[in-house]
């Protein structure tokens, strides 16, 4: 048992740590207030090799652990929820399932440039009314022989416009139900492909979300991943690896949050004496604390076991709903101590207040979370 | 030409400093280390000078003076890009001593870079002496450095303006804030090859030391301030000689 990070891992931390305090930092609230897009923060942190961190340096990936990957989302996320959203759908969805599931020709293809971060990925899954229900598969993928002929609508869809290589999940054979779905690797600009308006969303709001419309679009059948029928399990098994990355990206906006509100408990006087000499707010700081370590403590864990080789589906869903759970609770708390400060933007606080609401949301519900984790205890 | 940047392991920055009981040397329990941060704008402008000059900077090369300990801050120095380090182990014991350690290993680098100071000690003594052991030209309060491939261009900041200097190898430049923009993050690529990069344990060489420390002391805390409002302005001679006894 050892509690310690290795070297590596702490330099990666003091990579992330330092791009996020001296460079996301600068036009962060800015980029929120117009809903814009961290174009060349993604180059640099592409650069940085952030885009393909655990894939293998075979596929021109950084080669690292999922703990490197925990530690570098939450140091990320304690400046920029929307940067880090991008980094998280890039890795853990994408390169992940292209990584792990993909064919030696999709690989050499499409996980390499995604890898070097010389492109985006997103990944296709919730539809208009298939959010939680993954199942209910609306967009059909008709087997026409030599390719698949798509039609339907998905929604939600983070990198949507500025990622050039999709994973789409779509039905194939509707009367198999959840075992008729297939999953594809798909470019955006082929023909048939459509984006619905920028979604204005309350946080994460420089991240670049989408609807997209398929209109008879042909894939080739190359371009399927893993046997017919596998997409639904494709899809779950890279949500399990995904939620790690939100989780830590929880974790980073709680962490974040935590760390503000401690600096300022020093500094900000009030009867007399820094707030934080106040029982009401230094209890407040010592609940959040306690909070913010379990949370990465779930995140590591579950890190550890799936860098082990070692089942981990249950563990992600617990650093999750923990995470994202505590990351509203704590920021909210945060902007409290600030008091009206952090009702401005000015603070920091009040954005990652919006942010950490969508950590709740997205890649499966607390609720969904929740459903795996009784789901294995009552098994 | 091949370039020697001398790396400092120093406390971050934002560290508790604190001293063992009879306050005659610094507690290093808990200590986070750091890349001297003067020395580590130096490797990110010899990084620079390397990538800009294909094939004319053979290599970078990093040494410190320190046990085992320092090598988490030379790892990091590899993966910020240096082709090799060079640890001499023994504890730095004053600057006199670390200049007389480096003196052995800097002689065959043409280019040898030095931080102004140290983060920790600040005794801004180790360039200065290393020069003189060298026997080496030397040039301080350096902020740019251009290599055209055979000749170097300094420039440093003198008072009211600034030098531009033509400067021949062999040099140690003692270099300061400017010298590069910003330090370099090391990417993951960086921090994965610094696993395989060689890391040179050399044992120390007779030195003397010239420093004995007697004690250290803490500044004192920042004492509370008192706000006077327009009314008293009149009273404030008098509470500047009365009470803080300033004047």
């Amino acid at each position: 048992m050892n509690f310690e990070f290795t070297e590596e891992q702490l330099m990666i931390q003091q990579a992330a740590r330092d791009y996020a305090q001296r460079e996301l930092i600068k036009d962060v609230i800015e980029r929120d207030n117009k809903a814009e897009f961290p174009t060349e923060h993604v180059k640099n942190l592409a650069d940085l090799g952030f885009m393909g961190i655990m894939v293998d340096p075979k596929y021109d990936g950084s080669g690292m652990d999922g703990i490197s990957y925990v530690l570098a989302m939450e140091e990320l996320s304690k400046v920029d929820g929307s940067a880090s959203v991008i980094v998280s759908v890039n890795n853990s969805l994408v390169c992940f399932g292209l990584e792990e599931y993909g064919s030696e020709e999709i690989k050499e293809k499409y996980l390499k440039p995604l890898a070097r971060g010389e492109v985006l990925g997103a990944f296709l899954l919730s539809e208009p009314e298939a959010g939680s229900d993954a199942t209910m598969q609306r967009t059909t993928a008709e087997d026409k022989g030599d390719y698949y002929l798509v039609n339907g609508t998905k929604n939600w869809i983070t990198n949507a416009n500025c990622a050039s290589t999709y994973i789409l999940i779509a039905q194939t054979h509707p009367e198999k139900k959840h075992k008729g779905i297939n999953a594809f690797v798909i470019e955006k600009n082929t023909p048939g492909i459509t984006l619905g308006p920028h979604e204005d969303k309350m946080g994460m709001r420089s991240s670049d979300t989408h609807s997209v419309m398929f209109n008879d679009v042909k894939i080739p059948k190359e371009n399927r991943i893993g046997e017919d029928g596998f997409g639904f399990k494709f899809a779950m098994k890279v949500l399990e690896g995904g939620r790690i990355g939100i989780a830590a990206q929880a974790l980073g906006l709680a962490s974040g949050a935590l760390e503000r509100a401690t600096a300022y408990a020093k500094e900000r006087k009030a009867f007399g004496t820094e707030i934080g000499n106040h029982q009401a707010i230094a209890f407040k700081l010592s609940d959040m604390a306690v909070k913010v370590e379990n949370a990465r403590n779930l995140c590591v864990k579950a890190a550890w076991l799936k860098d082990q080789g070692k089942p981990y589906g249950v563990a992600s869903a617990m650093a999750k709903q923990y995470a994202a759970d505590i990351a509203m609770e704590v920021t909210t708390e945060a902007v409290q101590i600030f008091g009206g400060y952090g009702y401005t933007k000015e603070y920091h606080v009040e954005r990652l207040m919006r942010e950490a609401k969508l950590t709740q949301i997205y890649e499966g519900t607390s609720e969904i979370q929740k459903i795996v984790i009784s789901r294995d205890l009552l098994r | 030409m091949k370039i020697l940047v001398l790396i400092g392991n120093v406390p971050d920055t934002t560290t508790k400093i604190k001293f063992n009981a009879d306050k005659t040397a610094f507690d290093a329990s808990g200590v986070q280390w750091i890349i001297n941060p003067w020395d580590e704008l130096a490797l990110t402008r010899a990084m620079e000078l390397k990538e800009a000059n294909a094939g004319k900077v053979e290599s970078v090369v990093v040494a410190n003076v320190g046990r085992a300990i320092t090598e988490g801050t030379l790892r990091k120095a590899l993966a910020v890009g240096a082709d090799e380090a060079i640890r001499v182990d023994a504890d730095p014991l004053d600057a006199f001593y670390v200049a007389s350690q480096l003196a052995a290993v800097a002689k065959d680098y043409e280019l040898v870079l030095a931080g102004i100071e140290a983060a920790d000690y600040n005794s801004a003594a180790i360039g200065g002496m290393l020069a003189e052991l060298l026997d080496r030209k030397s040039i301080s309060a350096v902020s740019g450095i251009d290599f055209d491939g055979d000749s170097l261009k300094v420039s440093r900041e003198i008072d009211g303006g600034s030098q531009s200097l033509k400067m021949e190898l062999p040099l140690l430049a003692i270099v300061q804030k400017g010298i590069a923009k910003e330090p370099r993050i090391p990417a993951m690529r960086g921090i994965m090859m610094a696993r395989k990069k060689p890391l040179n344990v050399l044992a120390p060489v007779e030195a003397e030391t010239l420093t004995a420390y007697n004690s250290f002391e803490m500044p004192a805390p920042k004492a509370a301030c008192k706000m006077i409002n327009e009314e008293q302005a009149g009273d404030v001679i008098r509470l500047l000689h009365e009470e803080a006894k300033v004047l």
